[in-house]
Protein backbone atom coordinates (compact mmCIF):
# COMPACT_ATOMS: atom_id res chain seq x y z
CA UNK A 1 0.00 0.00 0.00
CA UNK A 2 1.97 2.84 -0.95
CA UNK A 3 -0.93 5.84 -0.80
CA UNK A 4 -0.68 7.93 2.37
CA UNK A 5 -3.27 10.26 4.18
CA UNK A 6 -2.28 13.76 4.08
CA UNK A 7 -4.35 16.96 5.86
CA UNK A 8 -4.77 20.18 3.75
CA UNK A 9 -5.70 23.36 5.30
CA UNK A 10 -6.30 26.34 2.67
CA UNK A 11 -5.91 29.94 2.90
CA UNK A 12 -9.19 30.41 4.30
CA UNK A 13 -8.85 27.85 6.85
CA UNK A 14 -10.76 24.81 4.85
CA UNK A 15 -9.01 21.45 5.81
CA UNK A 16 -9.60 18.36 3.73
CA UNK A 17 -8.09 15.15 3.95
CA UNK A 18 -6.16 13.76 0.57
CA UNK A 19 -4.91 10.86 -0.15
CA UNK A 20 -1.55 10.77 -1.80
CA UNK A 21 0.60 8.03 -3.95
CA UNK A 22 4.25 7.98 -2.76
CA UNK A 23 5.07 5.83 -5.61
CA UNK A 24 5.39 8.58 -8.38
CA UNK A 25 7.81 10.67 -7.68
CA UNK A 26 5.88 13.51 -6.27
CA UNK A 27 7.14 16.16 -4.21
CA UNK A 28 4.15 17.69 -1.61
CA UNK A 29 4.34 20.69 -3.94
CA UNK A 30 3.61 19.08 -7.26
CA UNK A 31 0.60 16.82 -5.28
CA UNK A 32 -1.21 19.84 -3.74
CA UNK A 33 -1.00 21.66 -7.31
CA UNK A 34 -2.14 18.55 -9.19
CA UNK A 35 -5.10 18.94 -6.71
CA UNK A 36 -5.28 22.71 -7.90
CA UNK A 37 -4.82 24.21 -4.78
CA UNK A 38 -3.57 27.94 -5.09
CA UNK A 39 0.51 27.12 -4.80
CA UNK A 40 2.14 29.61 -7.23
CA UNK A 41 5.54 27.54 -7.69
CA UNK A 42 6.80 29.83 -9.57
CA UNK A 43 10.40 28.32 -9.90
CA UNK A 44 9.09 24.84 -10.49
CA UNK A 45 10.47 22.76 -7.79
CA UNK A 46 14.15 24.77 -7.60
CA UNK A 47 14.10 26.77 -3.81
CA UNK A 48 14.24 29.19 -5.63
CA UNK A 49 11.07 31.21 -5.21
CA UNK A 50 9.21 30.25 -1.76
CA UNK A 51 5.67 30.17 -3.46
CA UNK A 52 5.21 26.88 -2.54
CA UNK A 53 6.10 27.39 1.07
CA UNK A 54 3.94 25.66 3.76
CA UNK A 55 3.55 25.25 7.17
CA UNK A 56 3.47 22.11 8.97
CA UNK A 57 1.13 21.51 11.92
CA UNK A 58 1.15 17.97 12.80
CA UNK A 59 4.58 15.20 11.45
CA UNK A 60 6.84 17.93 11.18
CA UNK A 61 9.37 15.01 12.67
CA UNK A 62 8.45 12.65 10.04
CA UNK A 63 9.96 15.10 7.60
CA UNK A 64 13.67 14.89 5.84
CA UNK A 65 15.93 18.10 7.67
CA UNK A 66 15.86 21.18 5.44
CA UNK A 67 18.90 21.61 2.60
CA UNK A 68 20.83 24.93 3.39
CA UNK A 69 19.37 25.98 -0.48
CA UNK A 70 15.66 25.33 1.43
CA UNK A 71 16.71 27.13 4.84
CA UNK A 72 18.27 29.80 2.63
CA UNK A 73 14.82 30.56 0.51
CA UNK A 74 12.87 30.24 3.39
CA UNK A 75 14.86 33.07 5.14
CA UNK A 76 14.01 35.77 2.58
CA UNK A 77 10.35 35.38 3.47
CA UNK A 78 9.35 38.00 6.11
CA UNK A 79 6.56 36.23 8.16
CA UNK A 80 8.41 32.75 8.39
CA UNK A 81 7.12 30.34 10.84
CA UNK A 82 9.50 27.90 12.40
CA UNK A 83 7.35 24.82 11.57
CA UNK A 84 7.87 26.50 7.95
CA UNK A 85 8.74 24.27 4.95
CA UNK A 86 8.97 24.67 0.84
CA UNK A 87 6.69 21.95 -0.23
CA UNK A 88 8.79 21.34 -3.56
CA UNK A 89 11.29 20.08 -0.86
CA UNK A 90 9.09 17.40 0.70
CA UNK A 91 9.24 14.32 -1.64
CA UNK A 92 6.21 12.19 -0.98
CA UNK A 93 7.37 9.14 1.39
CA UNK A 94 5.31 6.37 3.36
CA UNK A 95 6.32 7.61 6.40
CA UNK A 96 4.65 11.11 5.81
CA UNK A 97 1.08 9.52 6.48
CA UNK A 98 -0.85 11.39 8.71
CA UNK A 99 1.33 14.96 8.29
CA UNK A 100 -0.86 18.03 8.28
CA UNK A 101 -0.12 21.02 6.34
CA UNK A 102 -1.35 24.81 5.81
CA UNK A 103 -0.50 26.59 3.19
CA UNK A 104 1.43 29.67 3.70
CA UNK A 105 0.07 33.04 4.22
CA UNK A 106 0.48 34.87 0.89
CA UNK A 107 1.14 38.26 1.03
CA UNK B 1 7.12 62.60 -21.12
CA UNK B 2 8.33 60.19 -23.47
CA UNK B 3 7.04 59.49 -26.80
CA UNK B 4 7.47 56.02 -29.18
CA UNK B 5 6.04 53.58 -31.64
CA UNK B 6 6.20 50.58 -29.16
CA UNK B 7 5.93 50.82 -25.21
CA UNK B 8 6.97 47.64 -23.68
CA UNK B 9 5.53 46.32 -20.38
CA UNK B 10 8.46 44.44 -19.08
CA UNK B 11 11.90 44.16 -19.71
CA UNK B 12 12.29 40.23 -19.42
CA UNK B 13 13.74 38.02 -22.34
CA UNK B 14 10.55 38.19 -24.40
CA UNK B 15 10.75 42.09 -23.51
CA UNK B 16 14.09 42.82 -24.68
CA UNK B 17 13.85 40.49 -27.88
CA UNK B 18 10.85 42.66 -28.92
CA UNK B 19 13.15 45.44 -29.48
CA UNK B 20 14.88 43.68 -31.86
CA UNK B 21 11.70 41.84 -33.97
CA UNK B 22 10.45 45.61 -33.76
CA UNK B 23 13.79 47.35 -34.45
CA UNK B 24 14.22 45.50 -38.12
CA UNK B 25 10.58 46.96 -39.00
CA UNK B 26 12.06 50.10 -38.03
CA UNK B 27 9.60 50.55 -35.29
CA UNK B 28 10.87 52.44 -31.88
CA UNK B 29 10.80 50.91 -28.54
CA UNK B 30 10.77 52.08 -25.03
CA UNK B 31 10.75 49.40 -22.06
CA UNK B 32 9.48 50.15 -18.68
CA UNK B 33 10.13 47.72 -15.46
CA UNK B 34 9.36 47.84 -12.12
CA UNK B 35 12.80 45.87 -11.30
CA UNK B 36 15.69 48.07 -11.40
CA UNK B 37 17.52 45.90 -13.84
CA UNK B 38 16.09 44.06 -17.46
CA UNK B 39 15.86 40.45 -17.42
CA UNK B 40 12.89 39.49 -15.75
CA UNK B 41 12.82 36.15 -13.97
CA UNK B 42 16.09 35.03 -15.80
CA UNK B 43 18.20 38.28 -13.42
CA UNK B 44 15.67 38.19 -10.43
CA UNK B 45 15.41 34.41 -9.93
CA UNK B 46 17.92 32.55 -11.84
CA UNK B 47 21.05 34.60 -13.21
CA UNK B 48 23.71 31.58 -12.40
CA UNK B 49 21.70 28.97 -14.02
CA UNK B 50 22.02 27.32 -16.90
CA UNK B 51 19.98 27.24 -19.32
CA UNK B 52 19.97 24.44 -21.98
CA UNK B 53 16.61 24.60 -24.22
CA UNK B 54 17.63 27.85 -26.14
CA UNK B 55 18.32 27.41 -29.39
CA UNK B 56 21.61 27.30 -30.94
CA UNK B 57 23.19 27.36 -27.06
CA UNK B 58 23.35 24.16 -26.20
CA UNK B 59 23.78 25.65 -22.76
CA UNK B 60 23.78 29.48 -21.82
CA UNK B 61 23.85 31.04 -17.87
CA UNK B 62 20.38 33.09 -17.64
CA UNK B 63 22.39 36.27 -16.91
CA UNK B 64 24.72 35.84 -20.13
CA UNK B 65 21.57 35.33 -22.32
CA UNK B 66 19.70 38.49 -20.72
CA UNK B 67 23.58 40.26 -21.47
CA UNK B 68 23.26 38.85 -25.42
CA UNK B 69 19.63 39.78 -25.48
CA UNK B 70 20.27 43.91 -24.51
CA UNK B 71 23.87 43.93 -26.65
CA UNK B 72 21.48 42.16 -29.60
CA UNK B 73 18.84 45.36 -29.45
CA UNK B 74 21.48 48.35 -29.00
CA UNK B 75 21.73 48.85 -32.16
CA UNK B 76 18.04 50.26 -32.41
CA UNK B 77 18.15 52.16 -28.94
CA UNK B 78 15.55 51.31 -26.90
CA UNK B 79 14.58 53.30 -24.05
CA UNK B 80 14.61 52.16 -20.45
CA UNK B 81 12.38 53.44 -17.48
CA UNK B 82 13.32 50.87 -14.56
CA UNK B 83 12.38 50.84 -11.07
CA UNK B 84 9.12 52.00 -11.65
CA UNK B 85 5.63 49.79 -12.55
CA UNK B 86 3.22 50.57 -15.08
CA UNK B 87 -0.18 51.61 -13.32
CA UNK B 88 -2.22 53.37 -15.45
CA UNK B 89 -3.25 53.16 -19.46
CA UNK B 90 -5.53 55.23 -20.98
CA UNK B 91 -6.10 55.18 -24.83
CA UNK B 92 -6.12 58.46 -26.48
CA UNK B 93 -7.87 59.32 -29.81
CA UNK B 94 -7.98 56.85 -32.71
CA UNK B 95 -4.51 55.26 -31.78
CA UNK B 96 -2.44 56.21 -29.17
CA UNK B 97 -1.94 55.34 -25.76
CA UNK B 98 -0.84 57.09 -22.95
CA UNK B 99 0.86 55.12 -19.57
CA UNK B 100 1.85 56.05 -16.57
CA UNK B 101 4.21 55.17 -14.06
CA UNK B 102 4.02 54.80 -9.90
CA UNK B 103 6.49 57.85 -9.92
CA UNK B 104 4.53 59.60 -12.33
CA UNK B 105 6.48 58.93 -15.57
CA UNK B 106 4.08 59.31 -18.75
CA UNK B 107 5.01 57.14 -21.66
CA UNK B 108 3.18 58.06 -24.89
CA UNK B 109 2.72 54.93 -27.72
CA UNK B 110 1.39 54.25 -31.00
CA UNK B 111 1.49 50.59 -29.92
CA UNK B 112 0.89 48.25 -26.27
CA UNK B 113 3.40 45.41 -25.87
CA UNK B 114 2.63 43.47 -22.62
CA UNK B 115 5.44 41.19 -21.76
CA UNK B 116 4.85 41.54 -18.15
CA UNK B 117 5.80 37.78 -17.48
CA UNK B 118 4.01 36.36 -13.89
CA UNK B 119 3.03 40.12 -13.55
CA UNK B 120 5.13 43.04 -11.42
CA UNK B 121 7.83 41.44 -8.75
CA UNK B 122 6.69 43.74 -6.06
CA UNK B 123 8.47 43.66 -2.75
CA UNK B 124 7.63 41.25 0.26
CA UNK B 125 6.46 43.48 3.13
CA UNK B 126 6.82 42.49 6.68
CA UNK B 127 3.64 42.62 8.87
CA UNK B 128 4.52 45.67 10.96
CA UNK B 129 2.01 47.92 11.91
CA UNK B 130 2.01 51.24 10.29
CA UNK B 131 5.05 50.61 7.88
CA UNK B 132 2.93 51.96 5.02
CA UNK B 133 2.77 55.27 6.59
CA UNK B 134 6.20 55.70 5.82
CA UNK B 135 6.30 54.42 2.49
CA UNK B 136 6.41 56.92 -0.40
CA UNK B 137 9.40 59.51 0.29
CA UNK B 138 9.12 59.08 4.21
CA UNK B 139 11.79 56.65 4.76
CA UNK B 140 10.69 53.41 4.70
CA UNK B 141 11.75 51.76 0.65
CA UNK B 142 12.20 48.26 -0.34
CA UNK B 143 14.60 48.63 -2.90
CA UNK B 144 17.21 50.92 -3.58
CA UNK B 145 17.87 52.37 -6.82
CA UNK B 146 20.26 55.06 -5.41
CA UNK B 147 22.38 54.52 -2.86
CA UNK B 148 23.99 58.16 -2.36
CA UNK B 149 20.50 59.11 -1.36
CA UNK B 150 21.25 57.48 1.83
CA UNK B 151 24.81 59.26 2.15
CA UNK B 152 25.35 60.25 5.69
CA UNK B 153 21.68 58.97 7.45
CA UNK B 154 21.09 56.52 9.58
CA UNK B 155 19.88 53.14 8.23
CA UNK B 156 18.11 50.09 9.33
CA UNK B 157 18.44 47.14 7.09
CA UNK B 158 16.06 43.66 7.72
CA UNK B 159 16.69 40.82 5.88
CA UNK B 160 19.12 37.56 5.53
CA UNK B 161 19.46 36.84 2.15
CA UNK B 162 21.86 38.14 -0.37
CA UNK B 163 20.56 41.51 -1.09
CA UNK B 164 20.59 42.32 2.99
CA UNK B 165 24.33 41.37 3.06
CA UNK B 166 25.46 43.08 -0.52
CA UNK B 167 23.87 46.35 0.49
CA UNK B 168 24.81 46.34 4.27
CA UNK B 169 28.62 45.52 2.85
CA UNK B 170 27.82 48.45 0.16
CA UNK B 171 26.68 51.02 2.50
CA UNK B 172 28.50 50.35 5.75
CA UNK B 173 30.69 53.47 3.93
CA UNK B 174 28.21 55.43 2.70
CA UNK B 175 25.69 55.97 5.51
CA UNK B 176 26.30 57.03 8.96
CA UNK B 177 24.90 54.45 10.94
CA UNK B 178 24.00 51.06 9.60
CA UNK B 179 21.99 48.46 11.72
CA UNK B 180 20.91 44.76 10.51
CA UNK B 181 18.46 42.90 11.72
CA UNK B 182 18.13 38.92 10.92
CA UNK B 183 15.75 36.51 12.62
CA UNK B 184 18.24 33.57 12.88
CA UNK B 185 21.45 33.50 14.69
CA UNK B 186 23.54 32.83 11.35
CA UNK B 187 23.25 33.81 7.27
CA UNK B 188 22.99 30.86 4.35
CA UNK B 189 24.29 33.64 2.22
CA UNK B 190 27.40 33.60 0.09
CA UNK B 191 30.21 32.96 2.29
CA UNK B 192 32.28 35.72 1.03
CA UNK B 193 29.43 38.59 2.13
CA UNK B 194 28.96 36.47 5.38
CA UNK B 195 32.58 37.20 6.67
CA UNK B 196 32.65 40.70 5.20
CA UNK B 197 29.44 41.29 7.51
CA UNK B 198 31.07 39.67 10.12
CA UNK B 199 34.00 41.48 10.08
CA UNK B 200 31.93 44.90 9.80
CA UNK B 201 30.14 44.02 13.02
CA UNK B 202 33.49 43.15 14.85
CA UNK B 203 34.80 46.35 14.17
CA UNK B 204 31.90 47.95 15.17
CA UNK B 205 31.04 49.55 11.82
CA UNK B 206 27.65 48.19 11.76
CA UNK B 207 25.17 47.25 14.47
CA UNK B 208 24.11 43.20 13.90
CA UNK B 209 21.31 42.66 15.54
CA UNK B 210 20.50 38.98 15.33
CA UNK B 211 17.71 36.51 16.39
CA UNK B 212 15.70 39.76 16.10
CA UNK B 213 12.55 40.74 13.90
CA UNK B 214 11.22 44.35 13.06
CA UNK B 215 8.38 45.32 15.75
CA UNK B 216 7.23 48.51 14.88
CA UNK B 217 8.04 51.87 13.53
CA UNK B 218 7.61 55.71 14.14
CA UNK B 219 7.98 58.83 13.71
CA UNK B 220 6.52 62.16 13.19
CA UNK B 221 5.71 62.59 9.53
CA UNK B 222 8.54 60.74 8.88
CA UNK B 223 10.76 57.66 9.92
CA UNK B 224 12.26 58.79 13.27
CA UNK B 225 12.93 55.05 15.21
CA UNK B 226 12.79 51.26 14.60
CA UNK B 227 12.02 48.74 17.12
CA UNK B 228 13.24 45.56 16.89
CA UNK B 229 12.34 42.55 19.40
CA UNK B 230 14.24 39.80 20.10
CA UNK B 231 12.65 36.24 19.29
CA UNK B 232 13.97 34.41 22.49
CA UNK B 233 13.88 37.12 25.13
CA UNK B 234 11.20 39.32 23.70
CA UNK B 235 13.19 42.53 24.63
CA UNK B 236 12.58 45.60 22.38
CA UNK B 237 15.45 47.88 21.53
CA UNK B 238 14.79 51.30 19.76
CA UNK B 239 17.05 52.35 17.19
CA UNK B 240 17.26 56.13 15.61
CA UNK B 241 16.59 55.66 12.03
CA UNK B 242 16.06 57.95 9.18
CA UNK B 243 15.99 54.73 6.39
CA UNK B 244 14.71 51.36 6.74
CA UNK B 245 15.12 49.21 4.29
CA UNK B 246 13.27 45.41 4.45
CA UNK B 247 15.05 43.40 2.27
CA UNK B 248 12.74 40.00 2.20
CA UNK B 249 12.90 38.75 -1.57
CA UNK B 250 10.33 39.59 -4.40
CA UNK B 251 6.88 38.04 -5.43
CA UNK B 252 5.37 38.37 -8.33
CA UNK B 253 1.62 39.98 -9.00
CA UNK B 254 -0.44 41.04 -11.60
CA UNK B 255 -1.34 43.78 -10.31
CA UNK B 256 -2.61 47.46 -12.31
CA UNK B 257 -2.85 45.15 -15.80
CA UNK B 258 -6.10 43.49 -14.31
CA UNK B 259 -7.63 46.91 -14.06
CA UNK B 260 -7.65 47.70 -18.05
CA UNK B 261 -10.46 45.77 -19.67
CA UNK B 262 -8.25 43.22 -21.00
CA UNK B 263 -9.66 39.60 -21.56
CA UNK B 264 -8.09 37.73 -18.21
CA UNK B 265 -7.89 33.92 -17.80
CA UNK B 266 -6.14 32.71 -14.65
CA UNK B 267 -4.21 35.79 -14.20
CA UNK B 268 -3.42 35.92 -17.58
CA UNK B 269 -4.46 37.74 -20.79
CA UNK B 270 -6.28 35.68 -23.22
CA UNK B 271 -4.47 36.26 -27.07
CA UNK B 272 -5.26 35.29 -31.17
CA UNK B 273 -2.54 33.34 -31.56
CA UNK B 274 -2.90 35.07 -35.26
CA UNK B 275 -0.52 37.71 -33.99
CA UNK B 276 -0.78 37.90 -30.11
CA UNK B 277 -3.12 40.78 -30.20
CA UNK B 278 -5.55 41.20 -27.20
CA UNK B 279 -9.06 42.25 -27.15
CA UNK B 280 -8.23 45.77 -27.14
CA UNK B 281 -6.63 46.97 -30.50
CA UNK B 282 -2.82 48.10 -30.31
CA UNK B 283 -2.73 46.17 -27.00
CA UNK B 284 -0.32 43.16 -27.48
CA UNK B 285 0.55 40.28 -25.00
CA UNK B 286 3.47 38.44 -25.14
CA UNK B 287 5.75 36.01 -23.12
CA UNK B 288 4.70 34.67 -19.80
CA UNK B 289 1.65 36.87 -19.67
CA UNK B 290 -0.45 35.71 -22.08
CA UNK B 291 -2.37 32.43 -22.69
CA UNK B 292 -3.59 30.50 -25.40
CA UNK B 293 -4.61 27.19 -26.05
CA UNK B 294 -1.53 24.79 -25.78
CA UNK B 295 0.45 27.77 -24.38
CA UNK B 296 4.05 26.81 -23.28
CA UNK B 297 5.75 29.30 -20.98
CA UNK B 298 8.81 28.88 -22.34
CA UNK B 299 11.19 31.58 -23.67
CA UNK B 300 11.84 30.10 -27.00
CA UNK B 301 7.55 30.38 -27.48
CA UNK B 302 8.12 34.18 -26.24
CA UNK B 303 10.47 34.68 -28.68
CA UNK B 304 8.28 33.16 -31.13
CA UNK B 305 5.39 35.56 -30.00
CA UNK B 306 7.31 38.66 -30.56
CA UNK B 307 8.24 38.26 -33.80
CA UNK B 308 4.88 37.94 -35.04
CA UNK B 309 3.88 40.33 -32.78
CA UNK B 310 5.89 43.26 -34.27
CA UNK B 311 4.54 42.13 -37.97
CA UNK B 312 1.11 42.73 -37.01
CA UNK B 313 2.19 45.87 -34.80
CA UNK B 314 3.46 47.25 -37.95
CA UNK B 315 0.55 46.56 -40.07
CA UNK B 316 -1.26 48.38 -37.00
CA UNK B 317 1.11 51.53 -37.13
CA UNK B 318 1.27 51.56 -40.74
CA UNK B 319 -2.43 50.31 -42.70
CA UNK B 320 -2.68 50.03 -46.02
CA UNK B 321 1.74 49.81 -46.30
CA UNK B 322 2.49 45.90 -47.31
CA UNK B 323 5.40 44.87 -45.75
CA UNK B 324 7.55 42.11 -47.47
CA UNK B 325 9.02 39.72 -44.88
CA UNK B 326 12.91 40.14 -45.24
CA UNK B 327 15.69 37.75 -43.91
CA UNK B 328 18.15 39.52 -41.96
CA UNK B 329 20.76 37.32 -44.11
CA UNK B 330 19.65 39.79 -47.06
CA UNK B 331 19.04 43.01 -44.96
CA UNK B 332 21.46 42.98 -41.93
CA UNK B 333 20.87 44.34 -39.36
CA UNK B 334 20.26 48.31 -39.90
CA UNK B 335 20.50 50.12 -36.63
CA UNK B 336 18.67 53.73 -36.46
C1 LIG C 1 13.70 28.92 -11.90
C2 LIG C 1 13.18 29.06 -13.31
C3 LIG C 1 13.81 28.35 -14.31
C4 LIG C 1 13.35 28.48 -15.63
N1 LIG C 1 13.98 27.78 -16.62
C5 LIG C 1 13.59 27.94 -17.92
C6 LIG C 1 14.25 27.25 -18.98
O1 LIG C 1 15.18 26.46 -18.73
N2 LIG C 1 13.83 27.47 -20.26
C7 LIG C 1 12.79 28.32 -20.55
O2 LIG C 1 12.47 28.49 -21.73
N3 LIG C 1 12.14 28.96 -19.57
C8 LIG C 1 12.51 28.78 -18.26
N4 LIG C 1 11.83 29.44 -17.26
C9 LIG C 1 10.68 30.27 -17.64
C10 LIG C 1 11.18 31.61 -18.17
O3 LIG C 1 11.96 32.25 -17.18
C11 LIG C 1 9.97 32.47 -18.54
O4 LIG C 1 9.26 31.82 -19.57
C12 LIG C 1 10.45 33.84 -19.04
O5 LIG C 1 11.12 34.54 -18.03
C13 LIG C 1 9.26 34.66 -19.51
O6 LIG C 1 9.76 35.87 -19.95
P1 LIG C 1 8.87 37.19 -20.00
O7 LIG C 1 9.74 38.21 -20.63
O8 LIG C 1 7.55 36.85 -20.60
O9 LIG C 1 8.54 37.55 -18.48
P2 LIG C 1 9.43 37.79 -17.17
O10 LIG C 1 10.77 37.19 -17.28
O11 LIG C 1 8.56 37.36 -16.04
O12 LIG C 1 9.58 39.38 -17.13
C14 LIG C 1 8.46 40.20 -16.94
C15 LIG C 1 8.89 41.53 -16.38
O13 LIG C 1 7.76 42.42 -16.41
C16 LIG C 1 7.82 43.27 -15.29
N5 LIG C 1 6.47 43.81 -15.06
C17 LIG C 1 5.30 43.14 -14.96
N6 LIG C 1 4.27 43.99 -14.78
C18 LIG C 1 4.81 45.25 -14.77
C19 LIG C 1 4.27 46.57 -14.61
N7 LIG C 1 2.96 46.78 -14.43
N8 LIG C 1 5.13 47.62 -14.63
C20 LIG C 1 6.46 47.44 -14.80
N9 LIG C 1 7.03 46.20 -14.96
C21 LIG C 1 6.21 45.14 -14.95
C22 LIG C 1 8.31 42.36 -14.17
O14 LIG C 1 8.92 43.12 -13.13
C23 LIG C 1 9.32 41.47 -14.92
O15 LIG C 1 10.64 41.95 -14.82
C24 LIG C 1 12.25 29.32 -15.94
C25 LIG C 1 11.63 30.05 -14.92
C26 LIG C 1 12.09 29.93 -13.61
C27 LIG C 1 11.44 30.73 -12.52
S1 LIG D 1 8.44 25.85 -6.16
FE1 LIG D 1 9.80 27.49 -5.92
S2 LIG D 1 10.57 27.21 -3.95
FE2 LIG D 1 9.24 25.56 -4.21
Amino acid sequence: MSDINIVVEDREGNTTELVAPTDMGLSLMEFLKACEYDVLATCGGMALCATCCVDVMEGEEKLNEMSDDEYAMLDTLPDLLPNSRLACQLQLSPVMNGLKVRLHAMD
Amino acid sequence: MISTDIAIIGAGPVGLFAIFEAGLLKMRCHLIDYLPQVGGQLSEIYPKKPIYDIPGYPTVLAQELIDNLVEQAKPFHPGYTLGERIEGLEKRGEADFVLTTNMGTIIEAKVVVIAGGLGCFEPRKPAVAGLEQFENGRGVNYMILDPEKYRGQKMVIAGGGDSALDWTIFLADVVSELTLVHRSESFRGAPDSVNKVMELAESGKINLVLNSNLNSVSGEGKLESVEVIHNRTMETTSYEADHLIPLFGLSPKLGPIEQWNLNISKSAIEVNTDDYSTNIPGIYAIGDINTYTNKLKLILCGFHEAALMSHSAYQYMNPGIKYTMKYTTVNGVTEF
